[in-house]
């Protein structure tokens, strides 16, 4: 497939990418590429200038802070994650959950960032650190600020980090007593989620972040046992849209099942 | 720096060095196919899903169809054709291929072996589950892959003659 004309540009330092994202009208930054080359196939998007973060090494390391907190940076990909000492020493959800994004090629270039910020609500990311707590650094022309994972998804492909602003960074804060789950149905192994749930359950309390049932991950507490668990997922009233693999019914049952799984999973060890 | 419409890229493709002005727009794909001529590497999906366009990319199989020639500006790439040696001698996966029938098409097979080179430059003993899960990313619609995954660990097993 012919892509549409772009513009190109691979900045060295974040100040600069920052710049002409802000500068250049339809700018989109680029990461590992494989959602939005794709996007383009289609012609879902046209942006007008692509601009590669490839050369800012200083967004691709993976560390662990003095406070214990797990820095990701947004150009880590899914295999470095799945790699990383530090992950599996901090906070090993993330590795087993990257895992089981799509496959081997994919995982080898697809980045923590590409992943939150085209924020599909079939994403992988998105309702693990929000269970997690997650902060979010992103840097624009005003300067670098935070934002709790839990108001950064704004909306289908739309999160805090606007036009003309990057996400740098996610930290994701140490483990401590918490344990941590995930459970999905997906088309295929590793495949698209139909409905996904992250839980982080400390003591009796877990907390749960639903993906695929609405526009953002949807966010709930409840006792860390299946039938309170349940009853929290059928109070928030989903309303899931339907698709060929699942109508609204089927994805409300499938909500209450993978929640009580990731809770089932947390209660196992991580 | 501002953005350009096309520019100058030097890659590194199966040992030899080639420069060539592209269209940002250009899929990796297709530069290597149509610009370099090295058309091992096929296009199945053209939309990610087949991996019929996996290449390794410095030291990692990616597929070219979801990658910008530009991108790959200074990397080092090695296609399908870098598996036979320059006498016509096949690789030991491509040998493997051959003697347990792993091919029925043919279309998906530049792919496969890429894949499977992968595997086995960082996993000199895989097991099944592994093996499978390193062609996860490869779409096979003749064979049931059955043959493939044996083919694979023969080759990793050194048993490649027929």
């Amino acid at each position: 497939m012919l892509l549409s004309e772009v513009g190109y540009a691979r900045p060295s330092s974040v100040d600069e990418a920052v710049r002409l994202l802000a500068e250049n009208d339809g700018a989109r930054p680029l990461a590992g590429g494989q959602t939005i080359v794709n996007v383009m196939k289609a012609r879902a998007a046209a942006p007008d200038v692509l601009v590669d973060l490839a050369d800012l090494a200083e967004l691709r390391t993976i560390a662990v802070s003095d406070e214990g907190a797990l820095e990701l940076g947004a150009l880590a990909t899914y295999s470095e994650l799945i790699t990383s000492a530090e992950v599996k020493e901090t906070r090993p959800i993330v590795a087993e959950v990257a895992a089981q994004i799509a496959d081997v090629q994919v995982r080898n270039r697809g980045t923590v960032g590409g992943n939150v910020c085209s924020n599909d609500p079939t994403n992988h990311l998105p309702p693990v650190f929000v269970a997690v707590g997650a902060a979010m650094t992103i840097v624009g022309a005003d300067g670098e600020r935070t934002v709790p994972a839990e108001e950064f998804f704004l909306g289908v492909y739309m999160t805090a980090a606007g036009p003309g602003e990057l996400l740098t960074k996610v930290v994701v804060p140490p483990a401590g007593e918490s344990r941590d789950g995930f459970s999905a149905v997906t088309i295929g192994a590793d495949g698209t989620c139909i409905v996904s749930a992250a839980a982080t359950v400390t003591g009796d309390q877990a907390r749960i972040v639903l993906g695929c049932v609405a526009a953002t991950p949807v966010l709930l507490t409840a006792a860390a046992d299946a039938e309170a668990v349940r009853e929290a997922v059928r109070g928030a009233e989903l309303d899931p849209p339907s698709d060929v693999h699942g109508p609204a019914e089927y994805r409300r049952q499938l909500a209450e099942v993978v929640a009580a799984r990731a809770v089932a999973a947390a209660g196992e060890g991580h | 720096m501002e953005p350009v419409a096309s520019m100058q890229v030097s890659v590194t493709v199966n040992g030899d060095v080639y420069g060539r002005e592209v269209e940002a727009r250009r899929l990796l794909v297709h530069f290597i196919r149509d610009d370099l001529g090295l058309t091992g590497t096929h296009i199945g999906c053209d939309t990610g899903n087949c991996g019929a366009c996996t290449v390794i990319l410095d030291g990692v199989a990616v597929k070219s169809c979801m990658l910008l020639a530009v991108q790959a500006d200074g990397a080092s790439i090695e296609t399908v054709e870098s598996l036979a040696t320059g006498d016509g001698e096949l690789h030991p996966l491509q040998q493997a291929f051959s003697a347990h029938h792993a091919l029925q098409c043919g279309y998906c097979t530049p792919g496969m072996l890429m894949s499977a080179k992968h595997l086995l430059d960082h996993n000199a003993e895989p097991t099944e589950n592994e093996i499978r899960r390193a062609i996860q990313g490869n779409i096979c619609r003749c064979t049931g892959y059955v043959n493939i995954v044996e083919a694979i660990a023969a080759a990793a097993k050194g048993e490649v003659s027929a």
